[in-house]
């Protein structure tokens, strides 16, 4: 292998980024929308066992896009991170700036001192303490660029239409049906049907409930919200280890 | 302030889904306030140390699930150390565990367990089997037997409503990790034996929730009126035992209202007559 030639910081940044886009961009878009009953998440994603949105701690959700072995690792990193705060302080504690804060500090040092850097975009989002507290939405970038968003943001490679068409349809405070079919209509492909139940995942950080209010949308419940039929399942509250 | 960084670990030294072993690799170094249960806690010399015992803590199997039940004194020495201690806690969403000995350690312990059992089910998607959890305590007990043989004794009583086996079940263990399942019912703690003899008395296949309860109830008062230790109903204060269920539907500890008033129509019963 011949000595490479100089090549200048920002060329090398500039491949990097273009790579980790690349990457993002062949992969299925997910959508998180804060809703009256709480953040509901909307992926694509046809699998019904490789989960793309996933649960970190009581109150806090994570979600990503892009290749997946790698956001797997890193869910699971957060997960790890999430249970040890919450033991050696408390539940209280756990937020989702923090883990955010560390995502976005892992993706940045890899992005700029590993060989490659990771083909991922995260989501993470907290719910609201009480209906006071306003939920937060953390979008980080494979740099380690970090954004608060509100209202909803988009993973993915086709964010940016996706994000146009949430821009006129979204409305604060909706309720969760319609959340979920706003979600499955702008993810599906343009001009086409809004995706059904079995090609998508849906979870929901639910308001209502105290504790670990995560939970999976699947099933008869998920086909009678995007149905418009059914209201949403409510399971008895169960708060564990306080 | 300095933001915590994610834990990442090379291949071979991945704890996996395991919170204990995550927590021995991060810990010593990380947080104050982690103890490692791995670590004996020198003794030497010295008065021994009043630590705060408990207590009678039961177990009964029933047509459809399983009750716990424990009374609420803690004891170190011959003081009273808590008159309201909670010694039955649910471990996850359908299963529970209820605490003898050495207060500190075992609250700590079940707090240990409560998070092993959520990490492990956030890590791999799906929650460990009844099984599963019941070798997870029976290794925290055992890792504890250093600490144990120094006066920090802590036994657990594990029941649960295994959904796979659609029956409750209980498993009791040893100081050493031991881990037996009963096939009825179990009562530990310095009360256990005069709690078990009681239900031993009473207990039938195919009993309902309400017998079932009832039963516990008066094993827990039974124990308290042979066992210093064992705290009877506090008619003053209206401190009753706790008792949680659990079956399909999940755990659930009774409301204090419903085991007062289940509690103040027992006590007109047997235990008001005999000769003491």
């Amino acid at each position: 292998m011949s000595m490479p030639f100089y090549v200048p910081p920002e060329q090398v940044m500039k491949d990097r980024a273009d790579y980790a886009r690349k990457g993002i961009a062949r992969g299925r878009s997910l959508v998180a929308l804060e809703c009256a009953d709480g953040i509901v998440i909307v992926a694509e994603n046809p699998s019904r066992t490789l989960y793309k949105v996933s649960e970190i701690y009581d109150r806090v959700a994570f979600a990503a896009v892009g290749k997946y072995n790698e956001f797997q690792m890193l869910k699971i990193a957060g997960i790890r991170l999430a249970d040890l705060k919450g033991y050696q302080y408390s539940r209280e504690d756990v937020n989702a700036r923090s883990l955010a804060n560390a995502y976005a500090q892992t993706l940045g040092q890899v992005f700029t001192h590993e060989m490659k850097p990771y083909e991922v975009e995260i989501l993470v989002a907290e719910v609201g303490r009480t209906p006071d507290h306003p939920d937060e939405l953390f979008h980080i970038l494979y740099d380690g660029v970090m954004m608060d968003k509100e209202g909803f943001t988009v993973l993915g490679g086709q964010a940016e239409t996706i994000t146009a068409a949430l821009e006129s349809e979204y409305a604060v405070g909706s309720d969760l049906g319609v959340a979920v079919r706003l979600g499955a209509k702008v993810l599906a492909p343009e001009d086409g049907e809004p995706l059904t139940a079995a090609a998508l995942e849906v979870a929901l950080l639910d308001r209502s409930r105290t504790g670990r209010t995560f939970r999976r949308l699947k099933g008869d419940e998920l086909t009678g919200l995007l149905d418009g039929a059914a209201k949403p399942v409510k399971k008895p509250v169960k708060e564990i280890g306080k | 302030m300095t933001e915590p960084t994610l834990p990442t670990f090379a291949p071979g030294l991945d704890p996996g889904p395991s919170f204990g072993e995550l927590l021995r690799r991060v810990g010593p170094s990380g947080a104050p306030g982690v103890v490692s249960h791995s670590t004996p806690i020198a003794a030497g010399g010295g008065p021994p140390l009043e630590i705060a015992h408990g207590t009678t803590v039961v177990a009964i199997r029933f047509e459809g699930g399983v009750v716990l039940a424990g009374d609420r004194r803690a004891t170190a020495g011959f003081t009273i150390a808590s008159r309201r201690i909670e010694k039955v806690f649910p471990a996850d969403e359908h299963s529970g565990i209820a605490i003898a000995g050495a207060a500190g350690p075992a609250v700590e312990m079940v707090r240990l367990f409560q998070v092993q059992l959520e990490h492990y089910e956030k890590v791999e998607g799906e929650p460990l089997s009844l099984d599963g959890k019941a070798n997870q305590l029976s290794q925290m007990v055992r890792t504890n037997l250093p600490a144990a043989m120094q006066g920090f004794v802590v036994i657990p009583l594990f029941a649960g409503y295994d959904e796979r086996r659609l029956r409750g079940r209980v498993f009791s263990f040893d100081v050493t990790g031991g881990r037996y399942e009963e096939l009825d019912y179990q009562a530990n703690g310095s009360g256990g034996v005069h709690a078990r003899n009681w239900i031993k008395a009473a207990w039938y296949e195919g009993m309902g929730l309400e017998d079932t309860t009832a039963l516990a109830l008066r094993a827990l008062f039974a124990a308290a009126d042979e066992d210093a230790a064992t705290a009877g109903p506090d008619l003053v204060r209206r401190i009753f035992p706790t008792i949680a269920v659990m079956d399909p539907d999940g755990f659930r500890m009774l409301a204090d209202d419903e085991i007062e008033s289940l509690a103040d129509e027992l006590l007109g019963g047997p235990e008001r007559g005999g000769s003491t």
